[in-house]
């Protein structure tokens, strides 16, 4: 992602550019007596980039993210967005360019979901058949047919179209600047995980700023370009980029908080593609055995990979199935598929789950790309602890 | 005793014509009501309508007022209630004649006291209604920039439409059963064409059924408008 | 600023005569002072009596139909069908078809009584915690126990809510009783001719008086019956 000051994305409309964002000593105070909510907390948010404040409850990390379209006055400090501090900016007319998603959504009962996503270009007195195509488009961005969704009601949608709504409801008006509070925090597990990776898609095409809060630790790795870690009293613990937080913790609240399994959860980090994969001998139907039989002595796979003409991996071949004179058309033992793109810790959780040490890598065209095992996922994870290990603690 | 039975006999009016053996034997008259049909849908029955229509709406004006400061100042809210409650609490005959000193007899010292009766139930219901709109939706509705009034106009209150509209039903049916004491503050409506002629058969069982039928259709309609301005909430889940 | 002055002393005059007799405007009989004051037992006791029956009829029949959960439909709509009725026509249509007298009045008012108790005493029944009723069942209560022991005082806060409601209503209607040749302090504010506009004035502030002085006793004895664990929870 452009870290620069100013991202110029490609998008299905004219998205404005992504504004930076900018914590200086941002602090608030409720109660004098007591410790500050949030307490003289500085970071800067590049342009384009999803920043995840997390902590745990009473680390100040929704009344930080409240901060900055001021539903939460500062008590003192400033936040700066492109450079102007929001401090100088009317309230109602700041929020109007700052997308706001929240943990229960919040859609309006009495308004279709046409309505909910049109609220904010209405209130900035875009034309009618402006907001009719914008919420169209978004319709079709959050994957919801518009024709049988336009004119339903909150009620009448599942928990995860209520979210995308919601989110289309935050980003119709194109705001440079996204606040998420807990988005997603509110759904089963498996919607959840499906909702984070279509919003990581739709980022990469609008490459909003994105406040995101959240107090889960996995889904901050996950959706974070950098991850600012909040403790108790509104103090920041570190801000770093997902992976230099799992390798190199600030401190020991930090590595807890991360969680022992660090190791693990650098899987879910890193894409199959950047592993070193194995090579399995592709044979297609047909072809002489002979050579295959050379080729399955010399692999780091004991078996063979029986492919289409197209290069797609079919079934597997056992030794013995090449017996013959030429490779057999099939079928071959079923294999798994695993996409490049998937991470190490999707890969390895579905090569336990079908209980098989192979996993075939295939590219977006579904051609054979290679072969990852829980061994190779094993060295990867030695490979970490040792850098873990190796690395200062700051 | 018998005294004030004589007094009320005083005010029998002619009964008119029509079936006299009927009549005389105090039953109940069909062709009598027919020939004296407008004793009851005419003058009378939009006195009636008038006075429910003014008090109602004067309340609703009033309760709506009272509801908006007591949401700026939510200390004022208790206080509000208690009055209101008090107010209802006063017999409306005897608030008829309490009021007399000041307004004398007429049609406004009726729609004050009726106003006055419907502040409570309408007062209760516009705060409740307001107060049960979700707290995520004011959030998300002032997060994305609209202003204190824009929320109220846009979200607050038309999330408040059905309990707003259970009031108003309860106080207009309330409220045209009352209408039938005006008269005692001399401001007509159904109940003088009762109180005309109070043993006369014909006369209590069709004046008392206009007051009825006036009721429940003030209610359907009311329920009716309360139908077609809310349609999210008969949208269920697919 | 006159009429204000002028208003409030025909007030003042309403008060003396609450506490001296005079001759009435038609001449004869004394009116105002200790006659008026009958007027007020009458008056109380016709509402007792009404109220007394009313309970007797609507709590129990509220308490089976909450219990059972049968007629909902009908208990929760009876208090609706009542409140389009105006107590005139009811009253009228008693004298017209019955005729007057004491009973007559009563029953009248008994059935102005009864549906604000039913509807709350069915919803009173209705609100209470089915887990709570399943746990007593579970301790082996019998249902007449169920009903008794924990329905009933979980019940009596909305109860006595619809007894308040009604005697309301009944204080306020029993001003008619005069016109179906019952006493009550409906003398005076009917019987204009005798007791002319003090006499009026005077009995309204009497009905007045009772029925705001009914409702504030009944909402003490609620406060009084909620269970005091009911209040706990209500308060925090």
């Amino acid at each position: 992602m452009t870290a620069s000051a100013t991202a110029h994305p490609e998008g299905p409309s004219a998205f404005p550019q992504a504004a930076a964002l900018s914590f200086r000593e941002a602090t608030k105070v409720y109660d004098p007596a007591a410790e500050p909510a949030v307490d003289r907390l500085s970071l800067e948010v590049p342009a384009g980039e999803i920043c995840v404040l997390v902590g745990p409850s009473g680390s100040g990390k929704t009344t930080a993210m409240r901060l900055v379209n001021r539903m939460i006055e500062l008590t003192s400090g400033d936040i700066l967005l492109d450079g102007v501090s929001v401090r100088e900016r009317e309230p109602a007319e700041l929020r109007r360019h700052i997308g706001y998603a929240i943990q229960q959504i919040g859609l309006f009962p009495h308004r279709t979901v046409a309505e909910n996503i049109a609220t904010v270009p209405r209130l900035l007195g875009w034309p009618e058949d402006r907001i009719r195509a914008r919420v169209e488009e978004l319709l079709a961005i959050i994957d919801l047919d518009p024709e049988e969704m336009r004119h339903r009601y909150p009620a009448q949608l599942s928990g995860g179209q209520r979210q995308r709504v919601g989110v289309a409801r935050a980003i119709a008006a194109d705001p440079p600047l996204l606040l998420m509070d807990e988005p997603f925090g509110a759904i089963d597990p498996i919607t959840r995980e499906r909702l984070q990776n279509e919003f990581l898609r739709l980022q990469r095409e609008i490459r909003k700023t994105v406040v995101f809060v959240t107090h889960d630790i996995d889904e901050a790795i996950k959706m974070g370009d950098r991850i600012a870690v909040l403790r108790a009293g509104g103090v920041l613990a570190q801000y770093a980029p997902p992976e230099q937080l799992l390798l190199a913790p600030a401190d020991d609240f930090v590595a807890d908080f991360v969680g022992a399994d660090r190791g693990l959860k650098r899987l879910a980090l890193e894409r199959v593609r950047d592993v070193r994969l194995w090579h399995a001998p592709a044979v297609r139907a047909g072809a002489p055995a002979a050579a295959a039989r050379d080729e399955l002595e010399r692999a780091e796979v004991g078996y063979a990979l029986l492919v289409d003409d197209a290069g797609r991996p079919r079934g597997w071949l056992a030794p013995a199935d090449l017996g013959g004179d030429a490779v057999p058309a099939g079928p071959g033992s079923p294999v798994l598929l695993i996409d490049r793109a998937d991470t190490v810790r999707d890969a390895l959780s579905r090569l336990l789950q079908e209980e098989v040490a192979y996993g075939v890598v295939v590219d977006d065209d579904g051609v054979l790309d290679g072969v990852l095992s829980i061994e190779l996922i094993e060295d990867f994870l030695r490979a970490e602890g040792r850098r873990a290990a190796e690395a200062p603690v700051r | 005793m018998t005294a004030i039975l004589a007094q009320a006999e005083g005010f029998f009016r002619d009964r008119g014509t029509g079936d006299g053996s009927c009549v005389e034997r105090n039953g109940f008259c069909p062709s009598w009501i027919a020939d004296n049909l407008d004793r009851y849908v005419g003058r009378p029955l939009l006195e009636h309508v008038e006075l429910v229509v003014v008090s109602v709406t004067a309340g609703f004006a009033i309760a709506f007022a009272l509801a908006l400061l007591a949401r700026r100042r939510r200390w004022l809210a208790a206080p509000i209630g208690q009055v209101t409650a008090v107010l209802y609490t006063i017999p409306s005959i005897a608030a008829f004649f309490l009021l007399l000193p000041f307004t004398g007899r007429g049609f406004l010292t009726a729609v004050i006291a009726l106003t006055a009766y419907t502040l409570v139930i309408l007062f209760r219901n516009i705060m409740t209604g307001l107060d049960n709109v979700p707290a995520e939706a004011r959030d998300a509705g002032l997060g994305m920039g609209l202003t204190p009034r824009q929320l109220l106009w846009r979200v607050e209150l038309p999330l408040a439409v059905p309990e707003i509209m259970a009031g108003l039903r309860i106080a207009t049916t309330t409220t045209v059963g009352l209408a039938t004491l005006a008269f005692f503050a001399g401001a007509g409506g159904l109940g003088e064409t009762i109180y005309a002629d109070l043993r006369f058969k014909s006369n209590v069982v069709m004046a008392g059924g206009v007051a009825v039928l006036l009721a429940v259709l003030a209610d359907a309609l009311l329920l009716g408008i309360q139908r077609l301005s809310t349609p999210w909430t008969r949208a269920v889940a697919r | 600023m006159s009429l204000p002055l002028a208003a409030l002393g025909e007030f003042g005059d309403a008060v003396q005569f609450l506490f001296q007799s005079r001759e009435s405007q038609a001449g004869g009989a004394e009116v105002g002072g200790a006659q008026i004051w009958g007027l007020v037992l009458d008056h109380l006791r016709l509402s007792a009596v009404a109220l007394l029956a009313a309970i007797a009829v609507a709590v129990p029949a509220g308490l089976v139909l909450g219990h059972t959960g049968r007629f909902g439909f009908l208990a929760i709509n009876l208090s609706n069908v009542g409140r389009a009725v105006p107590t005139l026509a009811l009253v009228a249509f008693l004298v017209a078809f019955l005729g007057v007298g004491f009973w007559n009045v009563t029953f009248a008012l008994v059935l102005l009584a009864i549906p604000p108790i039913l509807t709350n005493t069915y919803t009173g029944v209705r609100q209470v915690d089915p887990e709570m009723v399943d746990a007593a069942r579970g301790q082996g209560m019998t249902g007449a126990q169920v009903l008794g022991r924990v329905e009933l005082p979980l019940a009596l806060p909305l109860l006595t809510d619809g007894v308040r409601i009604s005697t309301v209503n009944v204080i306020a209607t029993a001003t008619l009783a005069p016109l179906a040749g019952a006493s009550s302090l409906g003398d005076p504010i009917v019987s204009f001719g005798v007791y002319g506009d003090t006499g009026r004035l005077a009995g309204s502030l009497l009905v007045a008086a009772l029925a705001i002085g009914a409702d504030a006793g009944i909402a003490a004895l609620r406060r009084a019956l909620t269970p005091r664990g009911l209040r706990l929870t209500a308060s925090t």
